[in-house]
């Protein structure tokens, strides 16, 4: 099974399941003879509940960080929801739905990568993360040549702000500030997901990772989504709320 | 009474093989992934701080022993109390009891050989000691002046400190917070030990996975506010700038949204210690144990409801203030369920006063007053006449130190045998307690007084009349500080010249006294299956070991 293609696989082939949950004695030594099992856990199905529920509290722990900058986005939307309208007008709807529909596709390939990981595949697992390294730097090459034409046209927060629109008051600044915050921070997420996957090339080729024994990929695979969904909020609150009015 | 009436039978030696001496040399430290090494690279690293912090503390109360601002400049002055908070909120009390007594514990009591992700572990020790770092660049160079709290606009574009040196150490220090509260919740649901369920949880691990709670979902709150604050600062990006139409109260409303409930991240560990300790030496069950455990739960909750309390000054609208004076009367409630089903355990209890209980029975006392000063604070009418004042200053010294501080040394005593396999001087130990016990009254007693007849915080000149009480609440400095070097000066002396404790040596229910002392580098030869309720004091046999001290014998 492990040479099929994980493309099938997507869409669902019935024998997924593997073997989990082999209980070893509680001796230490015994216990280093499984492979990928780490010593203070009693199996693997141990081992893999708990770094699941690891990354989600994780990403529970993302989502109240990236829910702090949102507060300060509803707030001020909600006081100067006219101002943020005009500023958001001024970006480039078409350049957001390509970088979303490139992140899409990312989180599509990352599923690969994971299900590949699923079926031992190693070859796959490396193809799809090749492929949403690809992606994900299409994502950030686009935003630097969009945070560049910002700068060009001064838009960029502080003394060399310039507002040639409507004249809406100064709370525009502040929309920028928001733009370059929100997307900056998960621009840095990116960052640290393409660094992550840049390390994971090595050990997948080498087949650290297993049917038994893929946590690591999988919960990657997690957090790679969580970054993708939050692009998704950032689209239509930076990119859209001006096509409205 | 002290220890020392107690009758040990003699002990061959340690345990021939524990955690402490299967590897020697630095790198056996610096590289560890045993959760209880890095306990005490925790306990070494905030220990350090807690001096630190003690230091400016000490200037502090000097600079204010005469009316006169006449030790240092104002500006100094400004910056001594920001050290002092910043160390001593975000270095110490945060990772305190947590970061050491729950990193060493918690497998131990759930009968797990490691917390569910030891690299990560060592990590956030790694973070802890990198924010440190950055703190101490900052500290260097001259320290911040804008109170720990760093209000805006002042922090974002006035203040000529090193705000941003800080920020990021305190950015950087979050991801130790998260990384515990996170390894602490997966370890709690995941690691237990056959017959360990959630009723049979020892209450300090009850009150850690609380914690973890407050630290997995409030951290990221203030990490992300402290990136915006250093972000208007160092790229002039104006979240809360004013002259944009932003709003810099929004700025505290972020903050005491973590801030708050970081107050919650100090007590719970803390109460969790004294839980464990009333039941163990009043040898009896604790009362109501399931409400103990909830109220920890309830006390998390309601934490992230009350942070308004803190902008009853601050252009908060007057029923926003309402509501959030009667969420943080609720506070009390979980809290008051705590403190009687404490003294319900105490009642009619066979009770000891060794060390640990001194503390404990000092936090109740404390904490308290602090709680119930903390009620007047909630009250609007009473916050607004002292708001800012020594007060507020007293009453969360009352929490803090008073009740924090006091659960984290009698964990420390408690379990210090545990962690050493040896036993500290029984009369040295008493006497530092109840010296603290005076110190701290004296040192903070005073300022409820002084902040109720006006005497605003944060200021290093004040009017003659309030001298007196100055005086005596230095003087209570002085005191404390001796209370807290006894402790530093026998713990040390107890690594060698103390007594073999053996491995249970408070004759106490609960996994982790039920192997060696110091444990043995995977905790339990045999993973233990748990077949007793929780604080078993009466029904419970310990297993019966040679050199178990046994009570009956004192």
């Amino acid at each position: 099974m492990s040479n099929t293609s994980p493309w099938n696989d997507l869409i669902g082939t019935p024998d997924q399941k593997h073997e989990e949950g082999i209980v070893v004695s509680d001796s230490h030594a015994e216990a280093t003879h499984q492979p990928g099992l780490a010593h203070h856990f009693e199996s693997y199905e141990q081992q893999k509940e708990s770094s699941f529920l690891g990354m989600w509290l994780f990403l529970v722990q993302e989502v109240m960080f990236f829910g702090g900058i949102f507060c300060c986005y509803v707030i001020y939307r909600s006081l100067y929801g006219e101002a943020f309208a005009a500023a958001s007008r001024e970006l480039n709807v078409f350049i957001g739905a390509l970088n979303t529909t490139v992140l899409l596709f990312s989180s599509f390939t990352m599923v690969v990568a994971v299900n590949a990981a699923k079926q031992g595949n190693r070859k796959w697992i490396v193809y799809g993360l090749l492929l949403t390294i690809l992606f994900g730097g299409i994502f950030l090459g686009v935003k630097y040549f969009e945070y560049s034409a910002k700068w060009e046209h001064n838009l960029v927060p502080g003394p060399n702000f310039e507002w040639h629109g409507d004249d809406v008051g100064r709370p525009v600044e502040i929309f920028y500030c928001l733009y370059f915050g929100m997307t900056g921070m998960h621009a840095l997420h990116m960052v640290v997901g393409i660094g992550i996957m840049l390390w994971m090339l090595r050990p997948a080729w080498r087949g650290k990772w297993t049917p038994e024994n893929h946590n690591f990929v999988e919960g990657f695979g997690l957090y790679w989504h969580f970054v993708d969904i939050v692009w998704i909020f950032l689209f239509p609150f930076l990119y859209l709320i001006g096509l409205a009015t | 009474m002290s220890t020392q009436e107690f009758a040990f039978t003699p002990y061959p030696d340690l345990p021939k093989s524990h955690y402490l001496n299967v590897a020697y040399g630095l790198k056996s430290w610096l590289f560890t992934t045993d959760h209880k090494r890095i306990g005490i690279l925790y306990l070494l690293s905030i220990t350090f701080f807690f001096a630190l912090g003690g230091l400016y503390a000490t200037a502090i109360r000097l600079e204010l022993l005469t009316p006169a601002g006449d030790m240092v400049q104002p500006d100094t002055y400004n910056r001594l109390f920001t050290m002092h908070g910043i160390l001593m909120v975000f270095f110490f009390l945060v990772p305190s009891i947590p970061a050491v007594l729950g990193n060493f514990l918690l497998p131990l009591m759930i009968g797990a050989k490691d917390v569910a992700f030891p690299r990560l572990n060592l990590a956030s020790w790694y973070m802890y000691m990198f924010g440190a770092g950055f703190t101490m660049y900052a500290l260097f160079m001259g320290g911040v002046d804008t109170g720990w709290t760093f209000y805006t606009p002042f922090s974002s574009t006035y203040s000529n400190s090193y705000v941003a040196a800080v920020a990021v150490g305190i950015f950087i220090n979050g991801f130790s917070s998260i990384f515990t509260g996170i390894n602490f919740m997966v370890t709690i649901h995941r690691m237990r030990a056959p017959g360990m369920t959630w009723s049979r949880l020892p209450l300090f691990v009850w009150s850690h996975y609380a914690t973890s709670l407050i630290m997995v979902l409030g951290t990221p709150v203030l990490a992300i506010t402290i990136v915006l604050l250093a972000m208007e600062r160092v790229f002039k990006l104006g979240f809360f700038d004013p002259a944009l139409g932003g709003d810099p109260v929004l700025f505290q409303h972020l903050f005491w949204f973590y801030s708050h409930p970081a107050v919650y991240i100090m007590i719970l560990p803390s109460m969790g210690v004294i839980s464990e300790i009333i039941a163990a030496f009043s040898r009896k069950p604790i009362f109501g144990y399931k409400f103990v455990a909830f109220a920890s739960m309830g006390i998390a909750i309601l934490g992230f409801l009350v942070w308004g309390h803190h902008l009853f000054v601050s252009s908060q609208s007057l029923y926003a203030g309402l509501i959030f004076s009667i969420l943080s009367m609720l506070v009390a409630v979980p809290s008051a369920v705590k403190v009687f089903n404490w003294t319900a355990t105490l009642y009619k209890g066979s009770i000891e006063y060794s060390t640990p209980m001194f503390y404990a029975l000092g936090f109740i006392g404390l904490f308290t007053i602090g709680g119930l000063t903390g009620l007047m604070l909630a009250t609007i009418g009473i916050d607004v006449h002292v708001h800012d004042t020594y007060f507020v200053v007293a009453h969360f010294h009352y929490i803090m130190v008073g009740g924090a501080l006091m659960g984290y040394l009698g964990g420390l005593h408690y379990w210090w045998p545990k962690i050493t396999g040896r036993m500290y001087p029984g009369f040295w130990s008493h006497l530092s307690a109840l010296i603290i016990f005076l110190g701290f009254n004296l040192t903070f007693f005073p300022q409820f007084v002084l902040g109720y007849l006006g005497m605003p915080r944060r200021y290093h000149s004040y009017p003659e009349e309030f001298q007196i009480l100055h005086i005596l609440s230095t003087a209570g400095a002085s005191i404390l500080a001796v209370g807290y070097i006894i402790p530093l000066v026998y713990f040390i002396w107890s690594l060698k010249y103390g007594e073999v404790a053996g491995d249970n040596p408070w004759d106490a229910v609960g996994l982790e006294w039920q192997t060696t002392s110091p444990p043995s580098l995977h905790n339990f030869d045999e993973i233990p299956v748990v077949d007793f309720e929780p604080y078993d004091y009466v029904e419970h046999e310990p297993v019966e070991r040679p050199y178990r001290y046994s009570r009956s014998e004192a």
